[in-house]
């Protein structure tokens, strides 16, 4: 799997001025991997997610889509990356003033010269991958927890995206939600081929669909593992298998 | 295989019959495409690439070709690459037949693609899904308006009252809010918004002092503009100016507090610990106003007379003493009086809108934007209408 490499964190340091969160990271998450990144609270994976998608810059080091340099290429190239990825937010971050239709139809019309029509025929069909089907003229405020979070992916996969980020997908669902929504997102990964990339503590989910994986450390401000979540379980650093077994040891 | 070449070659040659036959169409058919059909038993092949960045075929074109199939083969041994166009086609393609009963085979498609339409078939949409929101004709949207208006009316008092329970645990020191907000909404009301009152002040007491002046003039009568502005400004405009500039300063800042407050659930969170978002949040507000407002109509008063003083000194040459001894002549205390007591019912009323649409948000953002720029709309119409009452009334009482 890491043969094929797609996306490359190269000795990448971030802080908030002088503070660092973290330092010296260095993986690489491999084509059509389920990347999922670990770590007790407040260690920094959020913001770790952020420089990947290119909401902010690392203070030393970089990403590397494809073997190339995501932070030295140009405004434009950086942007045309971004359209590869899809991303879905913590809470869904659904525009609330628009329907889910025109919520997922949004990236659509501003990026592909599609028509009208076709636009809305593909906006159906994306709602009902996620089981959304026929609730194109509802508004975000008129559906629950789950159907936002599902909705939310519809719009990631608007166009298509290589890459899936996924900033805490199941928190706040009920555990069949949740497991509706990692099946689903297995699901999507082998139909679409795309890799994901997930920031997550949930421990069923990253046992249940997570091939490789990154533990950053609060404490040492650097990652401590990386590899098979089953594995680190097993052998990985203390840290790391307490994490992974709910502190018993 | 040099059969099936045979027969794309034929399918190509009947092509522009096909396109006389379907006259929407007009572009040429579709690469990616081919279908062919005997005795009942059609063969759709996706060839080449699918892309939604290039041109995509579309299903409503070919459907007719499809009519009479009993059963349609799927086949995709041609196709390179594939997006969501391709999977758009095909689960029209098997809405289509499933609609009519026919089977389709999908055996030969790409593992990806199957397993995406099962997705897309795995969960039915509800039986009646909800149809777009059509505008309402011109009667309805009219009979809509005037209900809301008419529930607005019970809501208003309802929340008038709620104040004034509010302001009587206020009263005897059972309400709930802290002391450190109120000193932080009177500085952002009052000194906060000094620049502004200023300079609408100054540029209003300018335009009295011209328009009298001009008048004044025909008799030569220039010093009775300081009458006209020191009583015009002091008893009415100093009021109605700092009315309009809370209004929208004030009361649209109020509203959107309130109104993202509830978007966040943070009102319900007043609610559930028992604290009274009223005693917490509304009536601190409305205090601040309170407080402030007379101040900031004195204040645009002042610096009205001035702004008057200045024109009528420097265009119209009347001299420094004899107008301000003028100024002092023509007012009184009543005046001071009509005016501070006209600038805090606007006040109030501006504090009492803001908040009341602030409290009656939605969730949304669009929400946030709605109950501001209702704040603003709601707090001048209560200015008006309140304006209009208080002359008369005094008017009537003589003051």
């Amino acid at each position: 799997m890491a043969a094929d490499a797609h996306i490359e964190v190269r000795d990448l340091t971030m802080a908030y001025g002088d503070y660092v969160i973290q330092r010296d990271l260095n993986f690489t998450v491999g084509r059509g991997d389920i990347f999922v990144i670990m770590g007790g609270s407040g260690c920094g994976k959020s913001t770790l997610l952020k420089q990947m998608i290119g909401l902010a810059r690392p203070a030393r080091g970089t990403v590397l889509y494809d073997g190339e340099d995501y932070w030295a290429a140009s405004e434009e190239a950086r942007v045309e990356r971004q359209r590869g990825f899809g991303v879905l937010f913590q809470a869904g971050a659904l525009w609330s003033s628009l329907t889910l239709a025109e919520n997922v139809a949004l990236p659509l019309q501003e990026f592909t010269g599609l028509s009208a029509d076709l636009i809305d025929e593909i906006v159906s069909l994306k709602l009902s991958l996620v089981g959304l089907g026929g609730f194109e003229n509802f508004y975000p405020s008129e559906i629950s927890g789950g159907m936002k979070k599902r909705a939310g992916l519809a719009r990631a996969m608007a166009l298509d995206p290589g890459i899936l980020f996924f900033d805490e997908p199941s928190a706040g669902l009920d555990p069949i939600s949740s497991r509706r929504l990692d099946d689903l997102i297995l699901e999507l990964r082998d139909s679409l081929g795309a890799t994901v990339v997930l920031v997550t503590h949930e421990l069923a989910s990253i046992f249940a669909i997570a091939n490789n994986s990154v533990f950053l450390d609060a404490d040492t401000k650097t990652m401590i593992a990386t590899g098979h979540p089953q594995q680190l379980a097993t052998s990985g650093p203390d840290k790391v298998r307490s994490f992974l077994r709910r502190g018993e040891t | 295989m040099q059969r099936a070449c045979a027969i794309h070659i034929e399918e190509w040659h009947r092509e522009p019959q096909a396109r006389m036959a379907d006259d929407e169409s007009t572009e040429a058919w579709p690469t990616q495409l081919a279908i062919r059909s005997d005795a009942g038993e059609a063969h759709v092949e996706l060839r080449g690439s699918w892309s939604l960045k290039g041109e995509v075929p579309r299903y409503a074109r070919v459907a007719s070709r499809l009519a009479d199939a009993r059963r349609v083969h799927l086949d995709a041994a041609g196709l390179e690459s594939w997006d969501s166009s391709a999977v758009n086609f095909l689960a029209a393609l098997l809405r289509d037949c499933r609609a009519r009963a026919v089977a389709v085979e999908q055996d030969a498609l790409p593992d990806g693609l199957r397993r995406l339409l099962a997705l897309a078939f795995a969960v039915p949409p509800p039986a009646e899904p909800r149809a777009p929101a059509s505008a309402p004709d011109l009667l309805a949207a009219v009979g809509h308006g005037f209900i809301k208006a008419w529930r607005d009316v019970p809501a208003m008092i309802e929340f008038a009252g709620e104040i004034c329970l509010s302001l009587a645990r206020f009263c005897t020191g059972r309400a709930r809010y802290r002391h450190g907000d109120i000193a932080w909404l009177v500085e952002g009301v009052g000194p906060r918004a000094l620049p502004i009152v200023s300079l609408i002040s100054f540029l209003v007491g300018t335009i009295l002092a011209y328009m009298g002046a001009v008048q004044l003039a025909l008799f030569g009568a220039e010093i009775y503009i300081a009458d006209l502005v020191g009583i015009g400004m002091v008893r009415e405009v100093a009021a109605l100016m700092t009315g309009i500039i809370l209004a929208g300063r004030t009361g649209a800042a109020y509203a959107a507090q309130l109104g993202t407050m509830q978007v966040n659930e943070e009102i319900d969170a007043f609610r559930t610990l028992g604290v009274s978002p009223i005693d917490y949040l509304v009536l601190p507000r409305m205090l601040a106003l309170l407080m402030m407002v007379p101040l900031l109509t004195l204040y645009a008063g002042l610096v009205g007379i001035l702004a008057g003083m200045l024109i009528a000194v420097t265009v119209f040459g009347v001299g420094v003493h004899e107008y301000w001894n003028e100024t002092l002549s023509a007012l009184n205390l009543t005046h001071f009086a009509v005016g501070v007591v006209k600038g805090t019912v606007y006040g109030g009323l501006v504090a009492f809108a803001g908040c009341l649409r602030g409290m009656q948000c939605g969730r949304s953002a669009q929400a946030v934007g709605e109950a501001t720029t209702a704040a603003v709309v709601l707090g001048i119409l209560l200015i008006t209408i309140s304006a209009s009452v208080i002359t008369i009334v005094f008017q009537e009482l003589g003051i």
